[in-house]
């Protein structure tokens, strides 16, 4: 039950990492303002949910107020030509009121009879049992969606702009123009981690976000080595793997906390855990070439 | 069709001091004309393919595409019209997409990129066709990412990229510097036949003086961002790789 629990957070965190794999994988851009746009995500789930809206507007509003982030960031990169860490904070910090304007309060509860994203499916009498179906299905759509868009003539765009930015300009892509889209649509996906926690957890906290893009980088990483290790390259394995690796990083943690850590650690423990998977390639150079990393 | 009109490039280094690489140059390019264009290191050739592709922006002058200015849209813009080949053959082709993905950035080169599937089998088998030609082997390589491919192959699929949709005009900058003598001649043989072809207009930069020799209907020599020489077909056909040798001589006396 315990490692369950995991499971479903780690999925619900699945979009965060989707997002952070498209700012990082995609576009090279180590994009900060996740710790921001998942905790708007959040916030205005819970403030949609307590007002009493309908799932489908929450979901559709905390998406577009997480694109509108990502395209803060991408503006103040592209046109005012700042380093892409710096746009981020600026962005992230900025949200931090924002988001305390729109939540109110630091922490807000989300009543037990509102609507829930988690309510359509139960064909299982335990609710975890529920909540992992419903997350498995939003994370089938997701890799599809994700996996389609990057294939279509609009996804190459994107690739190409990350990977060769003059190569893409000389074929035509506004390569500044298609990352503010990209860090608008990564954004958009953080957003919905947001929505899905708050659910999940039942209420919003103006720090939820508080080093989450570590977090989703470490899974990006994670699900990537795993991938490269068994060979498998095609691109809704890569995408799928991200998952994946949110669900295997989530288990470390909660593994680590079954094992009697206190909860104090958590953050610094997450940084480790990174730290050690970003940091083997450069120590032990045989284990980086397998797993291929930057 | 190419006008270059009165064309100037100013350099400044950090402490303010002007270098001049172009130096209001006047050129006409005819429709279906080869140019290729010699001269040492800082002669203003690369500049130039520079200007005409949006990577600079001019300080004088203007350049006329068949009668439309360009000179003041952004490279993106100008990739309608505009191909490019560089020396590094890296620099042509996006190293994690797959080759196939490469060709089909190519083959929307002139068209909004929107949210369309285009690789599909016609276009797999439109582009393992235009690879036999190669005889690299390359067409049995469509869904390898091209970082796995080499120089020569590289640059090779980078020119047929840039010519998969007929570009207005052609931009050669040392295509075959990075490659060895054998991939070098490959490259520029393709490269000749496809502007043949196609009746491209085309520019090489070269310092190779065979292929200045070889290649081309005219032929053009920078030196101080200035051309001190114009040679037609017939002038040209005449020349040496010696006599190139020569200018190049006098270039560093």
């Amino acid at each position: 039950m315990f490692y369950l629990t995991a499971i479903t957070l780690g999925l619900a965190l699945g979009a965060l990492c989707l997002g952070i794999f498209i700012s990082l994988r995609i576009f090279n851009f180590p994009d900060i303002t996740a710790d921001g746009s998942y905790t708007l995500g959040g916030v205005i789930t819970a403030i949609g949910l307590v007002a009493g809206w309908g799932i489908v507007e929450t979901l559709i509003l905390a998406t577009v107020a997480g694109m509108f982030a990502g395209t803060a960031t991408g503006l103040i990169h592209t046109r005012m030509k700042l380093n892409s860490l710096l746009s981020g904070i600026l962005v992230m910090t900025g949200l931090y009121s924002i988001n305390l304007a729109i939540l109110g309060r630091s922490n807000v509860p989300v009543p037990f009879d509102s609507a829930s994203v988690f309510n359509f499916f139960h064909p299982f009498a335990e609710r975890t049992y529920n909540e992992l179906l419903t997350l498995l299905i939003i994370f089938a759509l997701l890799v599809v969606f994700l996996t389609w868009l990057l294939k279509t003539d609009f996804g190459l765009s994107m690739r190409a702009s990350g990977n060769n930015p003059n190569m893409a300009r000389g074929f035509g892509v506004n390569a500044n123009f298609i990352k503010v889209i990209g860090l608008a649509i990564a954004n958009g996906f953080i957003a919905i981690s947001g929505f899905l926690v708050v659910q999940l957890q039942g209420f919003a906290d103006i720090n939820m976000g508080v080093g989450i893009v570590i977090l989703g980088l470490g899974a990006v990483i994670i699900g990537e080595s795993l991938m490269n290790i068994l060979g498998w390259t095609k691109m809704w394995v890569r995408i799928g793997g991200v998952v994946i690796g949110s669900v295997v990083f989530r288990l470390i943690i909660s593994l680590v906390l079954s094992a009697g850590v206190d909860p104090i650690w958590i953050k610094l423990l997450t940084a480790v855990v990174v730290l050690v998977i970003v940091g083997i390639p450069g120590l032990i150079p045989s284990i980086g070439k397998r797993i291929k990393l930057e | 069709m190419l006008e270059i009109k009165g064309v100037s490039k100013y350099f400044y280094s950090g402490a303010g001091e002007k270098t001049t690489a172009l130096s209001g140059v006047n050129l006409h390019l005819k429709k279906g004309s080869y140019t290729v264009i010699v001269g040492g290191n800082g002669s203003g050739k690369s500049t130039l393919l520079n200007l005409i592709a949006g990577n600079l922006d001019c300080d004088e002058g203007e350049i006329l595409l068949d009668g439309r200015a360009i000179h003041k849209k952004p490279d993106y813009s100008r990739a309608k019209w505009v191909s490019r080949i560089f020396q590094d053959p890296a620099a042509g082709t996006a190293p994690d997409l797959t080759l196939v993905e490469n060709f089909r950035l190519a083959a929307v080169r002139k068209d909004p990129k929107g949210l369309k599937l285009g690789i599909n089998r016609g276009f797999r088998s439109e582009v393992a066709l235009r690879l036999e030609q190669l005889e690299l082997g390359l067409e049995k390589k469509l869904n390898s990412p091209v970082s796995q491919l080499s120089g020569g192959q590289r640059q090779a699929a980078t020119l047929l990229m840039a010519t998969f949709v007929k570009p207005d005009i052609l931009l050669m900058d040392e295509p075959s510097a990075a490659l060895d003598p054998k991939s070098a001649r490959i490259v520029m043989q393709l490269a000749g036949d496809v502007i043949a072809e196609q009746g491209l207009t085309a520019i090489l930069v070269t310092h190779q003086m065979t292929e200045a020799v070889k290649y081309g209907d005219r032929l053009l020599q920078f030196r101080d961002g200035r051309v001190i020489k114009d040679l037609d077909a017939a002038a040209k056909g005449k020349l040496e790789p010696g006599d190139l040798l020569k200018w190049f001589q006098q270039d560093l006396e």
